[in-house]
C-alpha cells in the first residue's frame, strides 16, 4: 500500500512486520524517530518484543549481541558517534558470525560536533565484517531492511547487516513509500532458525581464544563468505521482485550508463540528485550517466567492472574522506580500474560532508569538471571565504 | 556429588583463586545455566579453541560488556519464553567489572535483569601482567603501581562495589572469599533463588601476582577476612543484612608479610608506620560499618 510516510516510520513498519523478538538502541540524532516508533509499537502491542533501553550504544549492541547469541532476532539502530561507540562490538559481532541487522542513520563524525549526513560514520567501520547497503531513497530504507534479514540469517552467510540510509534527508524526509503487507514480508522472510545459539540442552563455548593457529582462518573464512553473498544477492533481487512486485536493485543500480562517456560513481540519496542531472544532460545531448553502489560490503567489485567497460571518464563523489588519503569509495574504483589494467581516468570529489547541500548545479559542475580529469582529493564547494587554491568552487 | 561444570585440564596457574572460585560457582548454579564472560585470565585459560573447560552455555564477547550480552541473553530468554528454566551469570575480575565494565554493570542492575553478577576479584589486571586496578588495595605494588624511593605503591584504597551495587537498590548484592567455599554456594543459591539483579564479589588470591607460594591461596583468602580488610557482607534490598563476625580479628600485618607485593612495607619508617596507620583506620572503618566484632 502506497503511503506519504517520513523515512523513519517507514524504517519502523518495515521491522515491525520482520517481528524481531529483541530491540535495543540508545538514542542519537537522527535515528532517534525509528526507535521512538519501535517502542511505540511495543507499547501498544502492534509488535510483540523486548524493548531495552539501555545505557550506551556499546550496550546496545552488546545486547543484541547476546540476545542473537541466544536465538532471538534482533534489531538496532544508530547513527555517527553511536556507531563509533559500538564499532568494537560491531568486529565482535561479525567474528562470531551473528546476523544483527542495524540501521545506520548517517551523520558526520565529530569534532566539531555536527548532525547533519555524510558517510563518515560508516565508512569507518566498512572493515568491521558487515555487510552494508545504501539507500538512495526511503522506498529503498524500507526494502534494504527485508533484504537485510533474509541475507543475514542465510546459514550459508551468518554475517550482520547494515542498512546505511543518510540521516534527515531520508530518515526525517517524506516520501511515498509503497509499504509491504504482512504476508508479503512473512513469505520472504522465513522465521530465525539459528545454525547455533546458547542452549544448556546443547552447551557450547561462543567467543573462544583464537591464537595464531587459527585466527587467520576465520578472516579467511569471512572473506570467502563476503565473496560468495555477492552471487546470492543477485538472486534475491529476482526472489525481491516475485514477492513484492517492484524491482529493487540490492548490488548496482546502472542509471543511463548505455552509451555513456562520463559517469559518476556515488551512494545513497545524492544519486537521486545525480539521476535528475544525468536526465537533464542527456536531454542536451551529454552522454553521462550514473552508476549506483547499493551494496558497498561485499564490494561487487565485477558488477561495477562490467557496468563501466565502455566508460571513458570515471568521476567518484564520496560523502566521507579518509583524512591523508582519498575518498574510500574512489580509493576502491580506482584500484579496481588499475587491477583490470584499465588506464581510465577516476577522479575523486568529496562533497556534502556534515550536511552541506549538494545541489543539482555542483553535479553538473563536477561533470563538467571532469572533462579535465582533476587529479587528486577534490574538495566541491568549499566556502568562498575559505581561500583555498586546491578545491573547487561550483556552485 | 554432582559432577563439575568447569572440568579440569584449562590453563589457569597453580593455586588459582579465581578458578577454584569459578567452579564453586557453577556447580552451585546447575547445568541449567548461561554465562557471559569478560575478556579476562578467566575466559583465557579456559576457552582457547578447540578446547572449553565450561560444560555449560558460555559466551565470551569483549571487556567490559559482559553485563550488556548477559542483559541481552535475559531478554531473549524471556521473549523464548525460557526464562524460568535457566540461569543466566555474568562475570569478570575486577577490571572488567569495577574499571571498564562499571558503566554496563550499572545498566544492567538498574534494568532489572534477572542475572547473577559475579565478579571476581584478585586485585589488579593479572592477565596483562599484575597492573594496578580500581579493586587494587592502598599500597601493593603493581607493574603500574610500583613500591620504590618516592613510592609505597598504591596510593588509594579499593572501591567499595558491594556497598555501590547494594546502593542500585537491588535485591542482593554480596562479598565473599574463596576461602570460605560453603559461604560462596550458600551466596549463589540464595542469590539465584532471588528474581531481579543480583551482585557477588568473590576475593580470588593470584598467586602470581600477589607473590606467594600457591599452597598458600586459602590462608591468604581467609586472613584478608580475618583481619578486617575484607568484610563479608550481605546487603537485601540495598541494606546490610549479614556480616560475617569474628571475636577478635588479627593484626594487618600478617596477611601483608604474607605476600611479596607489600614487601617493601616490611621496614620501618615513618611513612610506613603512616601506611600502617591508614590500613588501621580501613580496619576500624569496617569494623564500624559492618559490626564485625562479636
Amino acid at each position: 500500500m502506497k503511503v506519504f510516510i517520513e523515512g523513519s516510520h517507514a524504517v519502523a513498519e518495515a521491522v515491525k512486520m520482520i517481528k524481531p523478538k529483541v530491540v535495543c538502541a540508545y538514542p542519537i540524532t537522527p535515528q532517534t524517530h525509528i526507535v521512538e516508533r519501535l517502542s511505540e509499537m511495543v507499547a501498544n502491542g502492534a509488535l510483540k518484543s523486548e524493548y531495552v533501553n539501555v545505557e550506551s550504544e556499546h550496550s546496545a549492541a552488546s545486547v543484541v549481541l547476546g540476545s542473537t547469541a541466544t536465538g532471538a532476532r534482533s534489531y538496532t539502530a544508530t547513527s555517527s558517534q553511536g556507531l563509533i561507540l559500538m564499532s568494537e562490538v560491531l568486529f565482535n559481532i561479525a567474528g562470531m558470525r551473528l546476523p544483527v541487522v542495524l540501521t545506520c542513520v548517517n551523520r558526520a563524525l565529530s569534532a566539531p560536533i555536527n548532525i547533519w549526513n555524510d558517510h563518515q560514520d560508516s565508512m569507518t567501520i566498512r572493515d568491521a565484517g558487515w555487510m552494508q547497503f545504501y539507500a538512495e531513497n526511503n522506498q529503498e530504507s524500507h526494502d534494504l531492511h527485508f533484504l537485510a534479514y533474509k541475507i543475514a540469517e542465510n546459514k550459508d552467510i551468518m554475517l550482520p547487516v547494515m542498512v546505511c540510509m543518510d540521516g534527515f534527508i531520508l530518515s526525517h524526509g517524506y516520501e511515498v513509500v509503497d509499504i509491504a503487507t504482512q504476508e508479503q514480508v512473512d513469505q520472504y522472510i522465513p522465521p530465525y532458525e539459528p545454525a547455533y545459539k546458547l542452549d544448556p540442552q546443547e552447551p557450547l563455548t561462543m567467543g573462544l581464544l583464537g591464537a595464531p593457529d587459527v585466527y587467520m582462518e576465520t578472516r579467511y573464512a569471512i572473506q570467502k563468505t563476503m565473496d560468495e553473498t555477492l552471487s546470492i544477492i543477485e538472486k534475491e533481487e529476482i526472489e525481491f521482485e516475485k514477492t513484492f512486485g517492484r524491482k529493487t536493485p540490492l548490488l548496482i543500480e546502472e542509471y543511463k550508463l548505455e552509451g555513456a562517456e562520463k559517469v559518476l560513481i556515488a551512494m545513497g540519496s545524492i544519486t537521486g540528485t545525480i539521476k535528475d542531472v544525468v536526465d537533464e544532460l542527456r536531454e542536451k545531448g551529454e552522454k553521462v550517466g550514473l552508476l549506483k553502489i547499493v551494496c558497498y560490503r561485499p564490494f561487487p567489485q565485477e558488477k561495477i567492472y562490467e557496468a563501466l567497460k565502455s566508460v571513458k571518464k570515471i568521476g567518484v563523489i564520496d560523502k566521507a574522506i579518509s583524512l591523508g588519503s582519498s575518498g574510500p569509495l574512489h580509493l576502491e574504483v580506482a584500484a579496481l580500474m588499475q587491477s583490470k589494467g584499465e588506464s581510465k581516468p577516476v577522479s575523486s570529489f568529496i562533497a556534502g560532508l556534515g550536511g552541506r547541500d549538494i545541489k543539482p548545479k555542483t553535479i553538473v559542475g563536477i561533470f563538467n569538471l571532469m572533462d579535465k580529469d582533476p587529479q587528486g582529493v577534490n574538495f566541491v564547494d568549499l566556502n568562498k571565504w575559505y581561500k583555498e587554491e586546491s578545491a573547487i568552487m561550483i556552485s | 556429588m554432582q559432577d563439575n561444570l568447569f572440568v579440569s585440564g584449562h590453563t589457569a596457574c597453580a593455586g588459582c583463586g579465581q578458578s577454584l572460585a569459578a567452579r564453586l560457582v557453577l556447580n552451585a548454579a546447575g547445568k541449567d545455566t548461561i554465562i557471559t564472560n569478560a575478556t579476562g585470565c578467566l575466559e583465557v585459560f579456559s576457552t582457547g579453541f578447540p578446547q572449553t573447560a565450561w560444560k555449560v552455555p558460555f559466551i565470551h564477547s569483549l571487556f567490559e560488556n559482559a553485563s550488556a550480552v548477559a542483559s541481552g541473553v535475559e531478554v531473549a530468554l524471556k521473549a523464548l519464553g525460557i526464562k524460568d528454566r535457566v540461569n543466566v551469570i555474568s562475570q569478570g575480575g575486577d577490571g572488567g567489572t569495577a574499571d571498564i565494565g562499571l558503566q554496563s554493570l550499572s545498566g544492567m542492575l538498574e534494568r532489572g535483569h534477572d542475572i547473577l553478577y559475579v565478579m571476581y576479584d584478585n586485585e589488579a589486571y593479572m592477565n596483562t601482567g599484575i597492573q594496578r586496578s580500581g579493586m587494587t588495595p592502598a599500597y601493593a605494588s603493581t607493574t603500574t603501581s610500583p613500591a620504590g624511593k618516592l613510592s609505597l605503591g598504591n596510593p588509594q584504597p579499593k572501591k567499595n562495589m558491594a556497598a555501590i551495587c547494594a546502593a542500585h537498590d537491588i535485591p542482593y548484592s554480596a562479598t565473599a572469599s574463596v576461602g570460605y567455599p560453603k559461604d560462596i554456594e550458600r551466596k549463589v543459591k540464595k542469590a539465584i533463588s532471588i528474581k531481579g539483579p543480583k551482585f557477588l564479589h568473590i576475593f580470588v588470591p593470584c598467586p602470581l601476582g600477589w607473590r606467594y607460594d600457591p599452597s598458600a591461596t586459602d590462608r591468604i583468602a581467609k586472613l584478608a577476612v580475618e583481619t578486617g580488610l575484607f568484610p563479608i557482607v550481605e546487603y537485601e534490598n540495598g541494606k546490610i543484612s549479614k556480616t560475617m563476625q569474628f571475636k577478635e580479628l588479627k593484626v594487618v600485618g600478617e596477611f601483608l608479610k604474607a605476600q611479596g607485593r607489600f614487601k617493601h612495607l616490611m621496614k620501618d619508617s615513618p611513612e610506613i608506620k603512616e601506611a600502617i596507620n591508614f590500613l588501621n583506620n580501613i580496619v576500624q572503618e569496617n569494623i564500624d560499618r559492618y559490626n564485625l566484632i562479636k
